[in-house]
C-alpha cells in the first residue's frame, strides 16, 4: 500500500511559536520526517536602517532586536563601537553594565522557562515566570525610565548616573529570586511528565552543535564548555566570580538545567557586582562623544555646543572595521561594525543568536513527535525579532 | 398516574437546570480557582465577584456569528456539536443525587430513573461522545483537527477499556450494576477503602476521559490550536465546552456514586443534605481536575498510550482477579 505524508503548515499564526515563526512538517502521523524553518515574517530590516542613523541613534534600534533581552543587545554594540573609537570606559559604569546585563539574562531565562513550560502544558509556570519578571523590568525602569526598550547603556557608559536606591532595589530583587526558581524547580525538575517530555528530546551531539555554530546554554549543554564571558572577558567580566555550567545531555531537560543553573549564577554576578559597585564617573569624559550631563547642559555654554553636536551631527570614528561578540541569554549576540569615517556605520551586521540556533531545528525535530516540535522550539528559545533583523 | 408523571418532569427539570447551571459555573469555578493558583484575580467584574460571567459568555456565544466554513461536510458538521452535548448531559439520568425527600405526604426517590444496569447505561451512553470528536475532526476537513480527533478518539478508546474494568471490580464488590444499591451498599465501608485500587484507576481514567490536563492533548492549544472544535465558532463551539464540563461533573459523580458513598454522609443524610453532601463530593472532584490543571505539564502521544496499555490497563485486570478471588472465597 502506498502511504502519503501530511504537510502542516505550524504558524506563523500558531499559540506555539513564539512569534511569526513558520514551521513546514511532513508528518507521518504523529512523526516528524522533515521540519523546516520558514522565517522573514517580522522582518523589520534594523541592520539596514542603522546605516542611516547616526551612531548613538542605532542604540535604541538593538534593544528591538532581542526584545527580551534589550540591555545585552545594547551592550554588544555599545563594545562594538568603543573598540572603534578605542575609548576607556569608568569602573563604575562596567560594573553597573555587568549587573544589569546579568539581570538582563535573569528576564530572558524567566521568560523562557514560563513559555517552554506553557508549551509543554504546565500552564501556571507562564504567570510566575512573568511574574518575577515583573521586578526586573521594574530595575529597567527605575535606571532608565522604560520597561522593555531601556536603551540604557550609550556608547561611552550609561545614558545617567544610577539612581541612588539601585544597590537596595536591586538587592531586594535578588533576595527573591532564589527562592522563587528553587519553586520552579520544585515543579518541574522532578516532575515526572516533565521528564518523559525532555529527557532524550531534541539530541543535538557536541560534534554537530559546534559544526552549525551553535552557541549558548544550547551549546553548553551539549558538553561544551564555552562561554564568551569566561572565553573573551569583556565589561571586566573577569573581576568576577562565577561558574559555567555544563551538562552532556544535549537534549531538553539538558538545556532546561543549564539555564536554570545559569540564571543562580547570573544571581551572584549581579550580587558581586553591587557588592563591589566603585564610586566614580558613569561615563567617559569624551567630549563630543558622550553627550555632557543634563544639569550642564542647561547651565553651561560649552556642555550646550557639545550637546548640539552630537544630537545634530554625530561624531566621526577613524575609518575601519570591528567585530565584538558578548554573550547574549540566548547565545554569542555579535555587532560587526564597518566605519567609513562618516558619523553613519557604513554597514552594521549582527550576528543573531537564536538565528543560527533556529538552523538547527531539523536536526531537533527529525524522527520525534509532532509534540517535540514545540518541546525544541522552546527550548532553542527564540526571539523572531532577532532572527529577522 | 398523572402525579408520576408531574413529579418526573418536576425532578428532569430540576436535574438538568442544575447540571447546566454547574457547568456554566464550573467554568467561573476554573477560571478564579486557576487564577488563584496562577496569582491573578479571573474575571471578577461581571457582577459581584464575575458570578454573572457565565451567562455574559453565554450570551456572546449565542450571539456571535456562526461560521460554517465553505470546506466542510456540512451535514457531518453540524451534527457532531450535538452528539458532544447530548450524551454528556444524557448519563446523568442514573446518578442518584440523594436519598428520598417527603414532599405533601409523598416520597420521592431522589434519581430520575432507578435502572437496574446503570453502570451499563452510563458506559454506553458517555461512549457515544467519542463520535462527535472522531465526526467534528474528520467533517471539519482540516488537518490540525483531524490531529486532534485521532488523539483523542484513540485516548478515549483506551482508557475507557481500564476504566470499565475499574468499575467492574466495584460491581464485583457490591453485586449490582444498579447505582442505588452500590450507594446503600457503602452504607458502612465506602469503596475507595475496600477498592482503592479501582479508585486510583477511575479517577485517573476519569480524567483522560473528559480530555482534561494533563491528558488535554487532543486540544492541547500549544500543539494543535484547539483540537477538534478549531473550525467551530459560536455555540456549536459552545456545545463542545458545555459538553466538556457535563462530562466532568458526570465523571465526578460517578467518582462519588461509586467509591465515596455517593449522598451518605458521614453524619445525618436525609432529604436536603443528602444531596448536600452529593454536591461537595462531586466538588471535591472538579476541584481535583482544575489542581491538576493548574500544575502539571501534558503527556505525549505516546506516552499516553503506553500509560493507558501497558499500566493501567494490566494493573486493573489484576485488580478484577485478585477482587474476584476475594469475593468468590467470602
Amino acid at each position: 500500500m502506498k502511504t502519503k505524508t501530511m504537510t502542516l503548515n505550524m504558524g506563523p499564526q500558531h499559540p506555539a511559536t513564539h512569534g511569526v515563526l513558520r514551521v513546514k512538517l511532513d508528518l507521518d502521523g504523529e512523526r516528524v520526517l522533515e521540519a523546516y524553518p520558514v522565517i522573514g515574517y517580522l522582518h523589520t530590516g534594523i541592520e539596514k536602517t542603522a546605516e542611516a542613523k547616526l551612531y548613538h541613534k542605532v542604540v535604541p534600534l538593538t534593544d528591538r532586536m532581542d526584545y527580551l533581552a534589550p540591555m545585552s543587545n545594547n551592550l554588544g554594540y555599545c563594545l562594538a563601537v568603543e573598540k572603534l573609537l578605542d575609548m576607556e570606559i569608568p569602573p563604575k559604569a562596567q560594573w553597573a553594565r555587568v549587573c544589569l546585563a546579568e539581570l538582563t539574562r535573569i528576564n530572558s531565562h524567566l521568560v523562557w522557562v514560563g513559555t517552554h513550560a506553557l508549551d509543554i502544558g504546565a500552564m501556571s509556570m507562564a504567570l510566575y515566570g512573568f511574574r518575577e519578571r515583573e521586578n526586573i523590568v521594574h530595575i529597567y525602569e527605575l535606571v532608565s525610565g522604560q520597561r522593555m526598550m531601556s536603551s540604557y547603556f550609550r556608547i561611552g557608559g550609561l545614558s545617567k548616573d544610577l539612581p541612588e536606591n539601585f544597590n537596595e532595589e536591586v538587592r531586594k530583587v535578588l533576595d527573591i529570586l532564589p527562592s522563587r526558581i528553587r519553586e520552579y524547580e520544585d515543579l518541574l525538575t522532578n516532575n515526572r511528565i516533565w521528564r518523559n517530555r525532555t529527557i532524550g528530546v531534541g539530541k543535538l551531539s557536541k560534534k554537530e552543535a559546534l559544526k552549525s555554530s551553535i552557541t549558548g546554554p544550547i551549546l553548553r549543554a551539549s558538553g561544551v564548555k564555552h562561554d564568551l564571558r569566561k572565553a573573551i572577558p569583556y565589561s571586566s567580566y573577569d573581576k568576577f566570580d562565577f561558574d559555567i555550567p555544563t551538562r552532556t545531555g544535549g537534549d531538553v531537560f539538558s538545556r532546561y538545567e543549564v539555564r536554570v543553573e545559569e540564571m543562580y549564577q547570573s544571581i551572584k554576578i549581579a550580587q558581586q557586582a553591587i557588592d563591589g559597585m566603585p564610586e566614580g564617573d558613569w561615563a567617559a569624559n569624551a567630549p563630543g562623544v558622550v553627550s555632557p550631563p543634563k544639569e550642564k547642559v542647561l547651565n553651561e555654554m560649552e556642555a550646550l555646543i557639545f550637546h548640539f553636536k552630537i544630537v545634530t551631527e554625530g561624531f566621526h570614528p577613524p575609518k575601519g572595521e570591528t567585530y565584538v561578540g558578548i554573550e547574549s541569554p540566548k547565545g554569542e549576540i555579535g555587532f560587526y561594525i564597518v566605519s567609513d569615517g562618516s558619523p553613519k556605520p557604513h554597514r552594521m551586521r549582527v550576528r543573531p543568536p537564536s538565528f543560527i540556533n533556529l538552523s538547527s531545528l531539523n536536526k531537533l525535530c527529525k524522527g520525534g513527535f509532532l509534540s517535540d516540535v514545540i518541546a525544541n522550539i522552546g527550548s532553542v528559545d527564540i526571539v523572531l525579532g532577532e532572527v529577522d533583523r | 398516574m398523572l402525579e408520576v408523571a408531574i413529579i418526573s418532569v418536576i425532578k428532569v427539570v430540576f436535574v438538568f437546570t442544575a447540571l447546566l447551571t454547574a457547568c456554566a459555573y464550573m467554568t467561573l469555578i476554573e477560571r478564579r480557582v486557576v487564577a488563584r493558583f496562577q496569582t491573578r484575580l479571573g474575571p471578577i467584574y461581571t457582577g459581584p465577584n464575575g458570578l454573572l460571567q457565565p451567562v455574559a459568555d453565554l450570551v456572546k456565544l449565542l450571539f456571535k456569528e456562526d461560521i460554517i466554513p465553505e470546506h466542510v461536510d456540512k451535514k457531518i458538521y453540524m451534527i457532531a456539536p450535538l452528539a458532544a452535548f447530548i450524551p454528556a448531559t444524557l448519563s446523568i439520568v442514573v446518578i442518584p443525587f440523594g436519598s428520598s425527600i417527603t414532599i405533601f405526604g409523598r416520597e420521592i426517590d431522589l434519581v430520575l430513573s432507578n435502572l437496574n444496569v446503570g453502570v451499563l447505561y452510563v458506559f454506553a451512553v458517555t461512549s457515544i461522545g467519542v463520535y462527535s470528536i472522531i465526526l467534528s475532526g474528520w467533517s471539519s476537513n482540516s488537518k490540525y483537527s483531524l490531529l486532534g480527533s485521532i488523539r483523542s478518539s484513540a485516548q478515549m478508546i483506551s482508557y475507557e477499556v481500564s476504566m470499565g474494568l475499574a468499575v467492574v471490580s466495584v460491581v464485583l464488590v457490591s453485586g449490582s450494576l444498579n447505582l442505588n444499591q452500590i450507594v446503600a451498599h457503602q452504607a458502612n465501608l465506602w469503596h475507595i477503602f475496600s477498592q482503592p485500587v479501582a479508585f486510583i484507576i477511575f479517577l485517573v481514567c476519569g480524567i483522560a476521559e473528559t480530555n482534561r490536563a494533563p491528558f488535554d492533548l487532543p486540544e492541547a492549544e500549544s500543539e494543535l490550536v484547539a483540537g477538534y472544535h478549531t473550525e467551530y465558532s459560536a455555540m456549536k463551539f459552545g456545545m463542545f465546552f458545555v459538553g466538556e464540563y457535563a462530562n466532568m461533573v458526570t465523571v465526578s459523580a460517578m467518582a462519588a456514586t461509586l467509591f465515596l458513598g455517593g449522598w451518605q454522609g458521614p453524619g445525618d443524610s436525609s432529604g436536603i443534605i443528602s444531596m448536600l453532601w452529593f454536591a461537595i463530593k462531586v466538588f471535591l472532584f472538579l476541584f481535583l481536575y482544575l489542581w491538576l490543571r493548574a500544575t502539571t505539564p501534558r503527556f505525549r502521544y505516546d506516552q499516553l498510550m503506553s500509560f493507558g496499555w501497558k499500566l493501567l490497563l494490566p494493573l486493573a485486570i489484576l485488580n478484577v482477579l485478585v477482587t474476584s478471588a476475594v469475593v468468590l472465597i467470602i
